[in-house]
């Protein structure tokens, strides 16, 4: 399982906006995610050599961040906010809710694979509490009630034409490249990968001596 | 000036259905400013928002005239727009990307203009999901308009800008972590010295980081000159801010409002803002910038909101959030839960920080659940101390980021304002509110 052809094209494009490759590692990931909902092992190997990096530092940098899965993840990824202005409106309850309803704990996924709970911290939407997202976006300050809703919406497709499976982020795509002076761009990125270089020789052992 | 009087800078469009287009940014005046600041010349445009003493509105209160003079000179230099916005109960940044994402193109492009940048990146968190298309459609709409790629309006200028996704990890939010997310990284916070952005930023060259907030201020100052915004608020607090009012509060929203002019009572009770305490209940205490805040209390409710006010009285306006609580909540659960906060985000590159939190969360735990014991309150301070010695403000730092410094803000305020409260919990074996 690997990129298709239209998203490899994608990624070439994404790593063609920065002046490192490796920069583009996070929205490869994103563009990972949003091909197979989480990111494979072997999907990792594909980002690494695509940025020029090893599978251990993609996954390093992954593991680092709440968005990117190394492990499977449901359709729909619900995130209640238990941060202090929900706790302050009842978010420690609805959570205890959302665990009973579902049968699962926060972190886990239903035997269906349609929905993953998570708890999340503050979802800067504080004056909506108990805050709550599908996939990254809002739905709106639930009540025990319109979360039950939420999942049977959820679970019978009505919400689809708003909310994309998970691992879709974006869905409005960049449709320019750079367009400033390529001269400059192209002497940057020549200066960028001279210090790349620099750096991998300074970090190769030397003679044996680790210090 | 009364509260309603006071000029919308930031949130002009907010009646707007449709504010986040390019066709209603056009009709009420957007890119103006840029077109003017292209008329200028980059140290005139600099030169203004020095003038408007512009403090900068990411949390540190750093003036951004200042920290854009300091830019090492060099061939190439970037500039870079924090958008990662996860302080807990802070969400003004979230609605201006949202809400009027041209804006804050606009304020980048002239920012870029007068640093003679030629390449912006734009971080947005994650979790931003509407968010990030809506800058983005901005951006694709702005390139076709001719405000942003090669010599833009036809002034020579020439400027590219990414908007760049996060992956969920408050401390990307802290500028050289930020850089480091942005390179393709952890966001392990970099030692400053010497990794002062504007000396050694992103892949080592000299970097601005600004707000989102901090940037969409700038069309507004460069079409009305830097006088006419730093004529409103007072001392060095100029200019509006707009306030995320959240918790205990019968309105709960975002509010712009005129810098010291108003105080901490009128946000929360004036009937056009925050409208008083929900129900019958009395307000206890409130954070006034962040949880990363040391809290006030009642009796520091008339305290004008500006950044030297708040912080000679104790305390930050920080990210401009202001959370309410009533004589209902518990703060012994309210500073627990700030502090897990603290232990899950710390990056763990420091001691103190990574340890120090999961310990204070503990004890913080086990005191709210009934199973603390008189000691505990000792223990919390040591620790505390340990992260930030002798627990004042601002506070001391033994980390390589104020992440640390800011886990004891909740757990001393606490302690020192409502004692009797732990007390109550560890002699009752329970919470009192529960
Ligand atoms: C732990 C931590 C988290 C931070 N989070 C944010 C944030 O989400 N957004 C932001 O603009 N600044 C944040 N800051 C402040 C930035 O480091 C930086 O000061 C700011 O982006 C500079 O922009 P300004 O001068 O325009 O305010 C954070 C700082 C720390 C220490
Ligand atoms: S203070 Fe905490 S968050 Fe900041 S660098 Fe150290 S361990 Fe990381």
């Amino acid at each position: 399982m690997s990129l298709t052809q239209e998203n490899l094209a994608r990624a070439k494009e994404l790593i063609a906006l920065y002046p490192e490759p490796r920069s583009a590692l996070i929205p490869l990931c994103h563009l990972v995610q949003e091909q197979d909902g989480w990111l494979r092992p072997d999907a990792m190997e594909e980002v690494a050599a695509l940025v020029g990096v090893t599978p251990a530092e993609v996954r390093g940098t992954a593991t680092f961040y709440d968005m990117l899965h190394t492990e499977s993840v449901g359709t729909y990824a619900i995130s209640v906010c238990t941060n202090i202005a929900c706790l302050l409106d009842g978010a420690a309850e609805l959570l205890e809710h959302a665990e009973g309803t579902l049968g699962i704990g926060v972190g886990g996924t239903t035997a269906d694979g349609a929905i993953t709970l998570e708890e999340a911290e503050c979802l800067a939407d504080c004056d909506r509490t108990p805050c709550v997202q599908v996939n990254h976006r809002y739905v709106g300050a639930q009540s025990l009630e319109s979360f039950d809703q939420l999942v049977a919406d959820l679970r019978a497709g009505r919400r689809a034409d708003t909310i994309p499976n998970h691992g879709t982020l974006v869905r409005v795509r960049r449709t320019v490249g750079l367009k400033a002076d390529p001269a400059q761009i192209a002497a940057e990125r020549a200066a960028m990968a001279a210090a790349q270089a620099d750096r991998a020789a300074a970090k190769a052992p030397v003679g044996g001596s680790s210090s | 000036m009364a509260i309603t009087e006071v000029p919308h800078i930031v949130t002009a469009r907010r009646g707007y259905e449709d504010s986040h287009t390019l066709e209603r940014y056009l009709a009420t005046g957007g890119y103006e400013g840029l077109r003017k600041a292209l008329t200028m010349t980059p140290e005139a445009v600099a030169s203004e928002v020095d003038t408007a003493s512009l403090l900068g509105r990411g949390g540190a209160g750093f003036p951004a005239g200042r920290k854009w003079s300091m830019l090492r000179k060099d061939p190439l230099t970037y500039l870079v727009i924090n958008g990662d916005e996860s302080e807990p109960a802070t969400f003004k940044d979230h609605l201006l990307i949202e809400s009027d994402p041209h804006q804050l193109i606009e304020g980048v492009l002239i920012a870029a203009y007068a640093l003679q940048v030629t390449r912006a990146f734009i971080y947005v968190r994650g979790e931003f999901a509407l968010g990030l298309e809506r800058v983005q459609q901005a951006l694709n709409d702005a390139y076709d308009h001719g405000a942003v790629g090669a010599d833009i309006f036809a002034s020579g200028f020439s400027i590219d800008v990414v908007v760049h996704p996060g992956a969920g990890a408050y401390i990307c939010g802290e500028e050289t972590a930020l850089l480091e997310s942005l390179e393709g990284k952890r966001g392990f916070p970099r030692i400053k010295p010497p990794f002062f952005p504007a000396a050694i930023g992103l892949y080592g060259q000299p970097t601005v980081v600004n707000n989102v907030e901090t940037m969409s201020n700038l069309p507004w100052i460069i079409l009305n000159g830097g006088a006419a915004f730093a004529a409103l608020g007072a001392g060095r607090s100029t200019g509006t801010r707009l306030f995320a009012l959240s918790g205990r509060v019968r309105n709960p929203g975002a509010y712009e409002l005129e810098m010291v002019k108003t105080t901490f009572r009128d946000l929360i009770y004036a009937p056009v803002l925050g409208g008083g305490i929900r129900g019958s209940n009395q307000l206890k205490a409130f954070i006034p910038g962040g949880v990363s805040a040391p809290w006030f209390g009642p009796d520091q409710v008339d305290l004008p909101l500006g950044q030297d006010e708040v912080g000679d009285a104790g305390s930050m306006l920080g990210s401009g959030s202001i959370v309410v609580m009533d004589s209902a909540d518990c703060v012994v659960r309210a500073a627990w839960r700030i502090t897990k906060f603290f232990a899950r985000e710390s990056c763990g590159q420091c001691t103190p920080c990574r340890e120090g939190s999961g310990w204070l969360e503990r004890v913080l735990y086990r005191i709210e659940h009934g199973t603390g014991r008189e000691e505990d309150l000792d223990l919390l301070l040591d620790v505390s101390d340990n992260i930030s010695p002798g627990l004042q403000w601002p506070p001391q730092q033994t980390t390589i980021c104020v992440l640390g410094p800011s886990i004891p803000s909740s757990i001393h305020s606490a302690i020192e304002m409502f004692r009797d409260e732990f007390l109550l919990h560890i002699k009752e074996g329970a919470c009192p509110h529960a």
